[in-house]
């Protein structure tokens, strides 16, 4: 890894844990809130899977809503703020690549979605005891998931030129996909015509493979959700990689 | 073997739109020199430097810096270069070490500390070391910019602009701070809007209008030629102006004379001149241009 690699990343980490109280204590404690209110009104009401408790089914899916939003706002947040006050032209100056420079905000963006969706599940063990069916695919998606949504934030605060376009962007797309992605229920309990729709959203994907690693069990096999999170990452990387290389918006 | 120029521009041309930014500016800045670029807002100088540093692609023509090209070898040519951007940017998140650290980094340089340390002193910032960038006035502020620019020690250092802002005591030390740079080797590119410190820190100047280079040459050539240099006399009693002098002549209120000569070098002979026709007088002086002067003639004189 290069210096100027390691110190983009440095730099990114450093930003988001000077600020940890709003980038990471405040998303668990949105999930937590999720978690008492859902799990309360519906614990006793609802079964998803056989054996399976709904505060069980609710908790990986908690997790990586919080996981996926994070690694979202810390690119898309870095860049939109750097470019707005324009103390972006310090990382443009050097010889920075742009692989190197997509390389350093997705790692760090994911770095913020697992601190945020471990902090998650560390204080959601004390309401629900997991099983861990298949570890692999938990690390798998989460890392998957994360970078394919720190890609997402990247293209965002690109695109963006102002605070409340990126706004747009999360309140619109990326709020919308994560919360009906299966995050507070199965697909099967929905109507065909919303399963079938949910089939079109990648995020229903992620958060279903992600779930497969605790319970064994899911929607859809975990491979397809591999293909589909593992294609949308190939894509958007690639959309990015083509964005960066060109300057596009960055440089004019 | 002679030295590289530090900066070639060739040809380049920039468009925004309808608006062409850059039209066909080629110059060359030699290792060493204190280079002026001048002109108005929005004549392009600010354009032409993000060409140079890569935050903008001209649309043709090519920049070198230190033989690199700036689009080709990109990376190379980075390293050559320090740029003081005009705009007063700072990242809130960091102390001005941190800053300064993060931004040797992204050069590729790992321990820098010492060199980190001696541009804070320089540039009376070691107090203010661990403070962070919110925390600071806005000369300090500037003064941190600075240190950025010069943080992997380029060859090439453009300053947009850098004194803007700055209040005069800490500019003057900005100024013998820079200068110990160019004595040392450093090559200076400055945009100021301030002309009197053009005038005495930079060896040549090119000024741009619309986007085109309308003036290249030595300052002193141009504070020698470019303008017209002002013989003012008060006669001796009596005395009259020949006939020959009165087309460049003109009468002040106080009952002076103005000669309006082309260049310094006619000064000699029009004192000869009138010595000859027996014009005695009480008083002359010379009134030498400054670079305001030729930068307001340069620009009148050349079309929109």
């Amino acid at each position: 890894m290069s210096v100027a690699l390691r110190t983009l990343l440095y730099k990114e980490l450093l930003r988001f844990w000077k600020v940890s109280f709003q980038t990471v204590a405040a998303p668990v404690l949105t999930a937590l809130l999720y978690l008492l209110v859902f799990a309360h009104v519906l614990d006793r009401q609802v079964e998803v899977y056989g054996g399976v408790s709904y505060t069980a089914f609710l908790v990986p899916g908690l997790v990586m809503m919080s996981l996926l939003q994070n690694a979202f706002s810390n690119s898309s947040s870095s860049l939109i703020q750097s470019k707005v006050t324009g103390n972006i032209v310090f990382v443009l100056l050097p010889p920075i690549s742009y692989r190197e420079f997509f390389t350093a905000y997705v790692v760090a963006a994911v770095i913020r979605g697992l601190v945020v969706g471990a902090g998650v599940w560390l204080v959601t063990l004390w309401f629900v005891d997991l099983p861990y069916a298949q570890p692999a695919w938990i690390l798998f998606f989460a890392l998957t998931g994360g970078a394919l949504l720190a890609t997402l934030g990247i293209i965002a605060g690109i695109w963006a030129d102002k605070f409340d376009q990126l706004a747009a962007f999360q309140n619109f797309v990326v709020m919308p996909l994560t919360f009906l992605s299966g995050v507070f229920y199965s697909i099967h309990s929905l109507p065909d015509f919303w399963q079938a729709v949910s089939h079109l959203n990648p995020f229903f994907y992620m958060i279903d493979g992600f779930r497969y690693g605790f319970f064994g069990q899911s929607d859809v096999s975990p491979w397809i959700s591999a293909l589909v999170a593992g294609g949308s990452f190939a894509v958007l990387a690639g959309i990015t990689l083509s964005m960066l290389s060109r300057g596009y918006k960055l440089r004019n | 073997m002679p030295s590289c120029p530090a900066l070639i521009i060739d040809g380049v041309c920039k468009r925004f739109g309808a608006l062409r930014a850059l039209d066909e500016v080629s110059f060359e800045v030699e290792q060493g020199e204190f280079f002026g670029l001048l002109g108005p807002n929005g004549a392009g100088k600010t354009t032409l430097i993000s060409c140079m540093a890569g935050l903008a692609r001209q649309d043709s023509g090519h920049i070198r810096v230190m033989e690199h090209d700036t689009v080709s070898d990109y990376r190379a040519a980075r390293r050559k270069l320090g740029v003081v951007p005009q705009e007063l940017v700072f990242d809130p998140f960091f102390t001005v070490r941190e800053t300064l650290r993060i931004q040797s980094g992204y050069f590729g340089l790992g321990r820098n500390d010492d060199w980190m340390d001696e541009i804070l002193a320089r540039l009376d910032l070691t107090a203010k070391a661990d403070v962070n960038m919110r925390a600071l006035s806005g000369g300090m502020k500037r003064r941190v910019l600075v240190a950025q620019a010069l943080v992997h020690r380029p060859p090439v250092i453009v300053l947009d602009e850098p004194t803007a802002g700055v209040d005069v005591e800490l500019r003057k030390g900005l100024w013998v701070f820079i200068r110990e740079l160019n004595r040392q080797g450093h090559t200076i590119v400055l945009t100021t809007h301030y002309l009197e410190e053009a005038e005495s820190l930079c060896s040549r100047i090119a000024m741009l209008k619309q986007g085109r280079v309308v003036a290249l040459e030595r300052t002193a050539d141009l504070l020698a030629r470019r303008v017209q240099q002002t013989l003012r006399l008060r006669l001796g009693n009596g005395a009259s102006l020949p006939a020959e002098f009165l087309a460049i002549a003109r009468a002040t209120p106080d009952g002076r004379i103005e000669l309006l000569l082309d260049s310094a070098d006619t000064v000699a002979d029009c004192v000869a001149r009138l010595h000859a026709h027996g014009v005695r007088f009480d008083d002359i002086e010379l009134d030498k241009p400054d670079l305001e002067d030729v930068f307001m003639a340069t620009m009148q004189d050349v079309p929109a």
